[in-house]
């Protein structure tokens, strides 16, 4: 099928050397066009020759007449030349551009440029009517060299005073801010240019649209423009290639799910993780040819994947004479990468889809399977051959996305900044009713209440639980050597078995976007922290992380926390103080990051609570984990009638009353969800002068409390504890300063808390010890006057080196008025042991010294 | 022209349909087509007309004749990526050089000679789901719904001859530039040198039975369940995918695709991979072979219109599917609903045969059997009621039997087996799979209201590697959750369900569970055999089973209310009972208590709850407690 097609072409240039080019390939090209027709955004475009903005391919042969006054620019590939003038302005002082397979066969746009020769038979068709003065890329609206003077404009003069952007940091905001970038770009010598799409669109919202809907033809302009700008600027710069611009953040940010058929050939920006990333591929850019028999050499263009192999030597003549040499092609990386849509984007019910994407040369190997990505590309279809000897083809179009430009969401949450700050935009109108719901002076309660409505009561829980949700503020004192500081409310909730403990942690787990739920009994100490993994088509070590790293700024919910073993539990101390997790494994040894507040349930060791028990003993938890938790709750079943009926009566309705009933009563999980969401973005109250009053204060009653009996009854780790929970309850009320009221708030919760956990059964007073060193005061007071009991029986005895460990309880039993138990009996052996005063061995007691 | 013997039209040859009326319109994109599929709507809504369609459920597929109207009863198992298609293209005749307007819809393959550069051409989107018959659906339900059918196999009985389905394929390309009339005389003479690709199709023909046992090993049709059967189908969806869900079960009306160039895709792949578009490589083979199987095997349907199943009982009417609420209720009060109660006296005596006597348990099962979840608050699902039915004989293989019994009375079940083996090797939880780009299913990957039949005392002592944990895990979250956390790889994902799970054991069941009874079998251990082969001795006659089937199947679809006296004297109860001792119920009894009044008030055919149904309630919630403290089981932890 060697088309008369290509005739044209040569017979333009006068060379008659061209291969019978592409034309035989007909159905893998691109799909026809961009349905101009439904693209509002280039309505105006309509009058334009609408026809193969890339100049398609040829022909499948009966149109040949058809295709003949079409323009079928340029484009013989051989005779581009890299530093064709057609291609990018004026050779840039022998840098080298490179090519960008990211923007497809690009250099066989038919550039219809001002400079260019006049055009030729082809090129006429678009040009003519508007003789010069309006040349336009055929099938656009683009004018090279006015598209070329707004870029230019816009590098010059764009400022952007207000940028938060990470990137821009240390660059002076009132300059123009891609000067600085170029000059950065003069020392660093990495030629690529990112530009952010907004930018682009404040600036010059017709070229901002020209960049969506003709990625392809404009990006080369604008590459164009950078480097002569660049050049003027810096003459002598040496860089390795020219440079590339690379849009990103295009406004058109899109969920994957919304991507349609009108977004094809277009500048999209999707966010995505990736799952799976293929081996680099060399794909021929340019082959190498070399007549057998002259040694006459020629270079041809890939051009789609297909190489026109040239059939005649131009130098001898010969046919069929020209061999490929491989190494002396020209080859650029790809890799394709798969990205499936995030969780979060999903609806319920609803499978992940998934993209694939073509990275190309130093794009290749940037993003890692698991990686959250913003993705800026340029989104294909091709249609898909049913069989290669078949005229008619399958009608469905193969998609992808060839990747101009990729920004990792998750990689500043490694560097410890917040991230969702860009990623959850609001919408105005939704601001304005958080911030109404703010103002109003029961917004406390009302969330509480909208926080789990089908569980009943435990309002102080709730609160506890809202205020975790909130969290405190960040704050960083890692100039001053103490590191980061928690800011995160753990809470560990232990009750009867069936007070809906569970249904706490799930509801909590739902609500909060990066919740992670286990349970105790499920989940190992690699399964929580990150384990390293081999993987299986690459034969790599990955580190997979486990549930603590996932729920980074998030929740983590651990059910059946008693359930854990102690190798697991180990784990969580330096999660819950130091919000790192170290890991040192198969020779990767790293810290990540675990800045998650830990919700925790627990149930008591006997099934039913024991009054008569502390809460240590009732759980049996180290007392080093206990500490962690900011708030300690018990859940247990009140017993008084009232309570009882209206619990019958909440439960009852829960049972009968319809679904729209029960939302109007309580506030929409919705809302509750985007105003915790705000408020841990947008707000971070200070302490105000009055508000650190009150904490010292009640700092230092709560310590009077116990001296007056002799113990402690608070330890600098509750003052944080405050701090933090009066830090939550001011970002409930969206309010930037702590006052006296959150403090009131955070000391009579904390209060509640102590008073259900840490009351000392025996006496009845609280006791905080109890949960510091796990034994109350009043136990450890025991404990040492049995311990000088047994030292004094013991000199009593005279000098026996050796004694019988049952003797000696026995002897101790009939000594002393009360009753002895052996663990008391074990407990003051120990003591003594540590005195050096004496060993244990087995069941025999020596003498020290 | 549409009303002419339509009927036949539009069942043989709905897409012929939309050609001819593609060409009339000459493509204004003038409403022709939700025109047609309106009309064929109408065609459905009229009574028996859905019957006439073939079902792929019954109907072997090589009796289907291409490109007819077909039905299908299935699951959404998985949900691929959208795709883009040519929704309008334009064809170029080469020897006469004119053009065409073509339709792409409903359609896998073009037209020859498809002109690329048409400014015509339209790109639409469309969504495919992969689709498998409902899993653990039962024999008699299957047997029954394809009876329904004998009509339906009359009709299109002149596809089954097979020099119809040879020519089908070639038809396709013919039939559009032929005028209708023309193709029939064309058929009979029709030798098989006269068209190229005929070899092939008939090679296909006859190796049909053979390559689909040996390909059947390589290609996995994941089917949720193991040894299932059945043909699985990707459908392809038009309009309003976001409305369905993943493990939705519908019927699906659609075009019947089986086109040969579709497997050739697969088979000429490795011979030919270098000549096709780099990219098209990129994909794994695995990936190939799931997203487009030999269509021999696996059918694309083109839908037209689905309803979805509120239930797969072939006995019950499907009209209340159409509207509702209305119809539902009138079908109901005028018949079964009265009858209702005598049905359940019926039941009961069977079931308390059938488990040895015992009264109580068989009540408990009845309840157990229509429970459904209604509703969910938050994350708690309403109206499920896990049955742990302990105290099982572990001799005669009781359990086995028991399922047995079961498996006639309810449209879809499943008899898992909690061996040690099973446990520690089977996949319980749908896990992606990222090389094959699809979601590898599951045994808990079931559609709403499936029973599931857990045997515990299959399980001996052991050790549970990480697998079996996981599974143990996923089996606890469905019964308290009435969920399951599909493993992504990187994340999970939950997925709602609604399955009625049945946990046989011999103690107490290390599953959690909404409700445990004790079997007290009355017959002695002596008797058991004698006594089981008297229930497969008496033989259910066949009407008396259906109306057990009715029965359950109706409980279950019911309405059901609590009026504010009733609401008043249940608070009131609770709060005497807990006066008189509070440890005696819990927020959680009375949680259960009200799910047991419910399903009673239900299985009596009442839409509301009476105080005498609640004091009954009350009273078997009480022989069940007391029985339970009778057996005290030693490994209690949580009640």
């Amino acid at each position: 099928m060697s088309s008369p097609t290509s005739t044209p072409g040569g017979r333009k240039r006068g060379r008659n050397t061209n291969p019978p080019t592409p034309s035989s390939e007909d159905p893998t090209s691109p799909p026809s066009q961009r349905r101009r027709g439904q693209d509002s955004s280039t309505g105006d475009l309509m009058p334009m020759p609408t026809s193969p903005a890339t100049d398609m391919l040829s022909p499948a042969a009966p149109q040949d007449t058809s295709l003949f006054s079409s323009p079928r620019p340029s484009v013989q590939p051989n005779e581009v030349d890299m530093s064709s003038p057609l291609m990018y302005g004026t050779p840039m002082r022998g840098t080298p551009a490179r090519q960008r397979p990211d923007l497809g066969s690009v250099r066989k746009a038919p550039q219809v440029d001002l400079h260019s020769e006049p055009p030729s038979t082809d090129g006429a068709v678009a040009s003519e009517p508007n003789a010069g003065q309006r040349l336009v890329i055929w099938g656009t609206d683009v004018n090279v060299g006015t598209c070329k003077e707004k870029f230019q404009r816009f590098l010059q003069r764009f400022t952007d005073p207000n940028s938060t952007e990470d990137e821009n940091a240390g660059l002076d905001l009132n300059e123009p801010l891609y000067m600085q970038k170029l000059e950065e770009i003069s020392v660093v010598g990495d030629p690529v240019l990112n530009v952010n799409c907004r930018h682009v669109q404040s600036f010059d919202a017709e070229l901002y649209r020209q960049l969506i809907c003709y990625p392809q033809e404009v990006i080369p302009t604008f590459d164009m423009a950078v480097n002569e700008l660049f050049f003027e600027r810096f003459p002598d710069s040496i860089l390795e290639y020219q440079i590339q611009v690379r849009p990103y953040n295009a406004l058109k940010t899109r969920n994957m799910r919304s991507l349609n058929p009108e977004d094809i050939d277009q500048l999209i920006t999707i966010s995505g993780m990736v799952i799976r990333t293929s081996q680099l591929i060399p794909e021929m850019q340019e082959g190498f040819f070399q007549c057998q028999v002259c040694a006459y050499s020629t270079r041809v263009e890939v051009d789609r994947g297909r190489i026109a192999e040239p059939a005649v030597c131009r130098n001898c003549n010969n046919t069929h004479s020209l061999a490929l040499v491989h190494n002396r092609s020209v080859f650029s990386d790809k890799q394709m990468i798969k990205v499936q849509e995030s969780p979060e984007d999903m609806p319920a019910g609803q499978t992940p889809h998934t993209t694939v994407v073509y990275a190309h040369n130093d794009l290749v190997d940037k993003v890692q399977p698991g990686d959250r990505v913003n993705i800026t590309g340029i989104y294909r279809a091709v249609p898909m051959r049913v069989n290669p000897r078949q005229n008619n083809v399958k009608s469905v179009y193969k998609t992808h996305i060839d990747a101009i430009h990729f920004r990792k969401t998750d990689e500043k949450r490694l560097h410890g900044l917040d991230e969702e700050a860009e990623q959850k935009l609001f919408t105005e109108d939704r601001v304005q009713t958080l911030k109404e719901l703010a103002a109003k002076p029961d917004v406390y309660e009302r969330l509480s209440s909208a926080l789990a409505p089908s569980i009943y009561e435990h309002e102080d829980i709730k609160k506890g639980i809202l205020l975790q949700l909130f969290g405190g503020t960040r704050k960083d004192f890692s100039q001053t050597g103490r590191g980061n500081f928690r800011a995160e409310v753990n809470i560990l909730l232990c009750g009867d078995p069936g007070t809906s403990k569970s249904q706490l942690l799930q509801y909590v787990y739902n609500l909060v976007p990066r919740g992670q739920y286990t349970s105790g009994k499920g989940s190992s100490a690699v399964g929580l922290t990150a384990y390293v993994m081999k993987d299986p088509e690459t034969r790599q070590l990955v580190l997979q992380t486990g549930a603590l790293v996932l729920s980074d700024n998030g929740i983590c919910c651990i059910d059946e926390f008693d359930k854990m073993s102690d190798n697991t539990r180990s784990v969580l101390h330096e999660v819950m103080e130091q919000q790192t997790l170290s890991i040192a494994k198969a020779g990767i040894i790293c810290q990540l990051n675990a800045r998650t507040a830990v919700l925790a349930a627990a149930n008591p060791v006997e099934s039913q609570w024991n009054p008569k028990k502390t809460t240590i003993e009732n759980i049996q938890l180290p007392h080093t984990l206990l500490s962690r938790f900011d708030l300690i709750f018990l859940m247990l079943d009140p017993q008084d009638e009232a309570y009882d009926r209206r619990l019958a009566h909440h439960l009852v309705s829960l049972y009968y009353q319809s679904e729209e009933q029960m939302e109007e009563e309580f506030l929409d999980m919705a809302v509750l969800k985007d105003y915790i969401a705000y408020a841990r973005t947008y707000i971070s109250p200070r302490l105000s002068e009055e508000a650190s009053q009150a904490l010292i204060e009640a700092y230092v009653d709560m310590r009077k409390i116990g001296s007056g009996r002799g113990m402690v009854s608070a330890y600098p780790r509750q003052l944080e504890s405050l701090i933090r929970l009066a830090e939550a309850h001011a970002k409930v009320r969206f309010s930037e300063k702590v006052e006296s009221i959150d403090v009131e708030e955070a000391k009579r919760l904390h209060r509640e808390a102590l008073k259900q956990s840490a009351t000392d059964p025996r006496t009845g007073f609280v006791d905080i010890s109890i949960l510091t060193t796990g034994m109350s005061a009043t136990a450890r007071k025991r404990k040492e006057e049995v311990a000088q009991a047994l030292k004094k029986l013991i000199q009593a005895k005279g000098k026996t080196p050796a004694m019988k460990y049952q003797q000696l309880l026995d002897d101790l039993r009939g000594q002393s008025e009360t009753a002895i138990t052996k663990e008391l009996f074990d407990e003051a052996l120990r003591a003594l042991a540590d005195e050096d005063y004496l060993t244990v061995t087995g069941k025999t007691v020596r003498l020290l010294a | 022209m549409i009303h002419i013997n339509i009927t036949d039209l539009w069942l043989s040859n709905y897409l012929c349909l939309l050609d001819v009326l593609a060409a009339s319109q000459n493509n204004s994109n003038s409403g022709w087509e939700t025109k047609a599929v309106e009309f064929f709507q109408d065609q459905l809504k009229e009574r028996d007309t859905h019957t006439l369609v073939p079902s792929l459920n019954d109907v072997p597929l090589h009796y289907l004749k291409p490109n007819s109207l077909v039905k299908f009863r299935c699951l959404i198992q998985d949900m691929f990526d959208p795709e883009f298609y040519m929704g309008v293209y334009e064809t170029v005749d080469p020897s006469t050089k004119t053009k065409m307007l073509r339709c792409g819809k409903y359609k896998d393959v073009t037209e020859c000679g498809v002109d690329f550069n048409s400014r015509n051409t339209v790109t639409a989107e469309r969504q495919t789901f992969y689709c498998v018959p409902i899993p653990g659906e039962n024999p008699w339900v299957k047997e029954i719904s394809s009876s329904c059918l004998t009509e339906a196999r009359v009709v299109p009985s002149t596809s089954y001859a097979p020099s119809r389905q040879k020519r089908s394929y070639e038809e396709d390309d013919d039939m559009d530039t032929q005028p209708q009339k023309q193709r029939e005389p064309h058929a009979g003479p029709h030798s098989p040198s006269e068209h190229h690709g005929n070899g092939d199709c008939k090679r296909q023909e006859t190796e049909a039975p053979s390559s689909q046992t040996a390909s059947a090993s390589h290609l996995d049709l994941n089917f949720p369940l193991p040894g299932e059967k059945g043909p699985s189908c990707l459908v392809k969806v038009y309009e309003d995918w976001d409305r369905f869900k993943l493990n939705d079960t519908l019927e699906v009306y659609g075009i019947l695709s089986v086109s040969p160039a579709l497997s050739a895709l697969a088979d000429e792949k490795d011979a030919s991979s270098s000549l096709l578009d780099p990219a098209e490589s990129m994909e794994t083979a695995e990936e190939q072979r799931v997203h487009s199987p030999p269509a021999s095997l696996v059918p694309r349907l083109h839908m037209l219109h689905a309803k979805p199943l509120p239930h797969n009982n072939p006995l019950l009417p499907s009209i209340p599917v159409l509207d509702k609420e209305s119809t539902l209720t009138v079908v109901i009060l005028s018949s079964t609903l009265s009858e209702m109660a005598s049905v359940r006296e019926e039941i009961l005596s069977y079931f308390t045969h059938v488990l040895l006597g015992d009264a109580l348990a068989a009540e408990y099962l009845i309840l157990h059997l229509i429970s459904n979840v209604y509703s969910r608050r938050d994350v708690l699902p309403l109206g499920k009621f896990t049955l742990n039915l302990s105290g099982c004989p572990t001799v005669a293989s009781y359990t086995e039997r028991f399922y047995q019994i079961i498996q006639q009375l309810v449209p879809s079940s499943h008899y898992l087996a909690m061996s040690l083996q099973n446990m520690n090797q089977m996949r319980l939880v749908p896990k992606k799979d990222y090389v094959a780009n699809r979601l590898v299913s599951g045994a808990l990957q079931l559609a709403r209201n499936t029973s599931l039949f857990l045997d515990e005392t299959q399980l001996e002592q052991g050790q549970l590697d990480t697998t079996g944990v996981r599974n143990v895990t996923a089996l606890g979250n469905l019964i308290s959750w009435q969920k399951v956390d599909y493993d992504f790889n990187y994340h999970q994902m939950e997925f709602p369900c609604n399955i009625n799970v049945l946990i046989a054991s011999e103690g107490r069941s290390l599953l959690p569970s909404d409700c445990q009874i004790h079997l007290q079998p009355q017959v002695a251990p002596s008797h058991l055999e004698e006594s089981l082969s008297s229930i497969h001795m008496h033989p259910q006659a066949s009407s008396q089973l259906n109306k057990f089937r009715i029965y359950l199947s109706m409980a279950r679809l019911l309405d059901y209310s609590i009026s504010d006296e009733v609401t008043k004297s249940v608070e009131d109860d609770f709060v005497d009972m807990r006066k008189d001792d509070p440890q005696s119920i819990s927020a959680e009894d009375l949680h259960r208590m009200l799910v047991v009044a419910r399903l009673l008030s239900l299985s009596l055919g009442q839409t509301s709850l009476s105080r005498d149904s609640w004091l009954r309630a009350k009273h078997i919630e009480m022989l069940r407690r007391s029985r339970m403290e009778q057996h005290k089981c030693v490994n209690g932890n949580e009640p």
